[in-house]
């Protein structure tokens, strides 16, 4: 038999028809579904496979303890989330909203019930949906017209993508991580270098990372264009799943199917890129789009030495709207705000990380720090392990779980001019808040950042 | 979905690469429960700081990787609004790419060169039974996928296609081979 990628056993497990995909599962969230329920009203259609269909209230949800929909402040976030949870209760799709322990980030819920496993197809109403192809999952992003598509026919015409394997040689060094690494990779093939790609990311260093490290790549693989991001699944994968409540009944017939996933030897990609792990750094932005990265230990480019019209142009303008000089180095650039959370970096493992970087120290007096926990069950998870009060210790805000700072939908937002060290995925202009400027980073650099009041090189500080 | 078949008119100008979604509709505008009235809001930022001006002709000519970040099918949708028919690009992300189509705003992709040629002309034809581009230097050739070309030109709804044509097929996966899972309602 021919050898296949694990995207190739995937797709065609799940084509009904030519280029017609069955979707396992559908994940929904308040911003991208209303006018998607409102299209199957006026149509007279139901949603087709309820038991397939989970939706959680994330983006606009305020991270200060609000216990339920009608007590949200802001009057359109409370007519969206409220109108998401009249919508599941019409068609009989399980949401888990405001008051409920498993509410949270779609994207961290889902692999935390067990409802996200391998060899699925799984989207949802937004771009970072890629983050669940970490299992061995086909996951991407779609708009609201196909959000339709799949409440009414729980299928989706696609075209299908061409395959990109990133293979990473070598080892990454102690302090640079699953963050690093992807935003190393954006750098090399730029916000477009993955655009109409199903990529899948191999080779030893991405074995040896968490199942939190390899959501974090898959999550940001749309930050280079890619339309889904995928790990093959092992036994990390497998012990991820196990126990949850979403896990299969019969866990070792599903895992026996699901050791079948990865990449037949000698199958052949569209696209191979080798990239080696050893020589990556720990990274942060500079610009205005994810791929506008450098190494900390660098320097604010200079946009007269870049090659391309287009490229100066750009770059001008990013660092215009960075207000930042070229040639200054990174480690010079100072902090209002820390945010550590989003659906890239705010498990618990993130979470570990960052309180185990804070301890016994204190955020520097100029810097508004924050930890944003991925959902109710990460928070009750750190409060267990009392994160919190290392957290707070140092001088951290500790919020309720949601989207947040990440994209400023909720009360969570930069104000004009302030800079922040950010673990979400997106530094465009004005995604925390308007006129705020959004440096990436991963959770230990972030909460070194918040220390020191800017950035260093979490390999040299102690 | 309006049948799309010929957009004729002139050209408005966004000479920026990487555009993403985030510009073309802020977040602070996604609340909306409706599927309208995002017009007035497109390029918030930008206009209202006298960064960009834009009129409101049938078609936009801009950079590479229009539409990048969010899934938001809110910008397709305000572009719409606004007045665009037609969006030209040397290459768009992929979600965007696909939004667009849904909601008949055409997508066409042209190298820079032509993109430069057609922004300086001010004004084009653009056909979508033949998929040319004609404007005062030549006639220019544009591919699209043959289902969204039918699709377009037709007006369909595609969840009506997908009904009527593959209703059994969708029913004969789910008996024969759908694989097992917990159902999300029994959680």
């Amino acid at each position: 038999m021919t050898p296949r990628t694990m995207f190739d056993k995937i797709w065609s497990q799940h084509e009904v028809a030519d280029g017609l995909l069955f979707i396992d599962l559908h994940l929904v969230h308040e911003v991208t579904s209303p006018q998607a329920f409102d299209g199957l009203r006026l149509e007279g259609r139901q949603v087709r496979r309820p038991d397939r269909t989970l939706a959680t209230a994330d983006h606009n949800v305020p991270t200060d303890d609000t216990p339920v929909a009608r007590l949200i402040a802001d009057e359109l976030s409370r007519k969206q989330v409220e109108t998401l949870e009249a919508n599941c209760a019409e068609f009989g799709i399980p949401v888990y909203s405001l008051g409920s322990d498993r509410r949270g980030i779609v994207h961290v819920i889902g692999p935390e019930l067990g409802v996200t496993q391998p060899g699925m197809t799984i989207v949802c109403g937004d771009s970072h949906t890629s983050t669940h192809g970490a299992f061995g999952a086909l996951a991407f992003g779609i708009g609201t017209s196909e959000v339709e598509h799949v409440l009414a026919t729980q299928t989706l015409a696609q075209k299908r993508p061409k395959t990109m394997r990133i293979s990473y040689s070598g080892r990454l060094e102690d302090g640079v991580s699953a963050k690093d690494l992807i935003l190393a990779t954006i750098g090399r093939l730029g916000t477009g270098g993955m655009v109409g790609h199903a990529v899948e990311y191999a080779g030893v260093p991405i074995e040896a990372l968490s199942m939190e490290g390899r959501m974090t790549i898959c999550n940001m693989t749309i930050e280079g264009g890619g339309r889904a991001g995928m790990i093959a699944p092992d036994e990390i994968t497998l012990e991820f799943v196990r126990g949850r409540p979403g896990a299969p009944a019969d866990f070792e017939a599903a895992a026996a199917r699901w050791r079948e996933l990865p990449t037949d030897e000698g199958a052949t990609f569209d696209t191979e890129v080798e990239i080696d792990a050893g020589e990556i750094s720990p990274m942060v932005t500079w610009g205005t789009t994810p791929g506008m990265v450098t190494e900390v230990a660098g320097r604010v480019p200079d946009p007269a030495a870049m090659g391309s019209a287009a490229d100066r142009e750009s770059a001008e303008r990013a660092l215009a709207y960075m207000a930042l000089e070229p040639g200054t180095p990174m480690t010079e650039v100072t902090l209002d705000r820390v945010f550590i959370g989003s659906c890239t970096n705010s498990r618990i493992e993130d979470l570990r990380i960052a309180a185990g970087v804070v301890a016994g120290r204190r955020v520097a007096d100029s810097v508004r720090a924050m930890v944003v926990p991925g959902s109710e069950q990460v928070r009750a998870q750190a409060e267990r392990e009392r994160l919190h009060e290392t957290f707070r210790d140092a001088g951290f805000e500790w919020r309720a779980s949601g989207c947040s700072m990440c994209l400023g939908m909720n009360p969570d937002t930069l104000i004009q001019g302030e800079r922040c060290a950010s673990t979400s995925n997106r530094n465009f202009e004005g995604r925390q808040g308007k006129g705020g400027r959004t440096h990436l980073v991963s959770p230990a650099m972030a909460a070194a950042a918040a220390v020191e009041g800017r950035f260093v090189d979490i390999r040299e500080w102690s | 979905m309006e049948p799309v078949e010929v957009i004729f008119g002139g050209v408005s100008v966004l000479d920026r690469h990487d555009v993403d979604t985030d510009q073309i509709i802020p977040k602070q505008f996604l609340k909306r429960v409706e599927r309208t009235g995002f017009g007035e809001f497109l390029f918030y930022d930008w206009i209202r700081e006298g960064e960009i001006e834009l009129k409101p002709n049938p078609i936009l000519v801009t950079g590479r990787n229009f539409g990048c970040g969010s899934s938001r099918e809110h910008a397709p949708w305000a572009l719409q609004d606004f007045g665009f028919e037609a969006i030209i690009a040397p290459s768009f992300a992929d979600i965007f790419y696909v939004n667009c189509t849904k909601n008949g705003l055409l997508p066409v992709v042209l190298d820079e060169q032509h993109c430069r040629a057609i922004a300086d002309a001010g004004e084009a034809r653009i056909d979508v039974d033949e998929l040319t581009v004609t404007y005062r230097d030549g006639v220019e050739p544009f591919e699209i996928e043959e289902d969204v070309r039918h699709r377009l030109l037709h007006g369909h709804d595609e969840i009506d296609v997908t009904l009527s044509e593959h209703r059994g097929s969708i029913a004969a996966y789910e008996r024969a081979r759908e694989l097992p899972a917990t159902p999300t309602t029994a959680l």
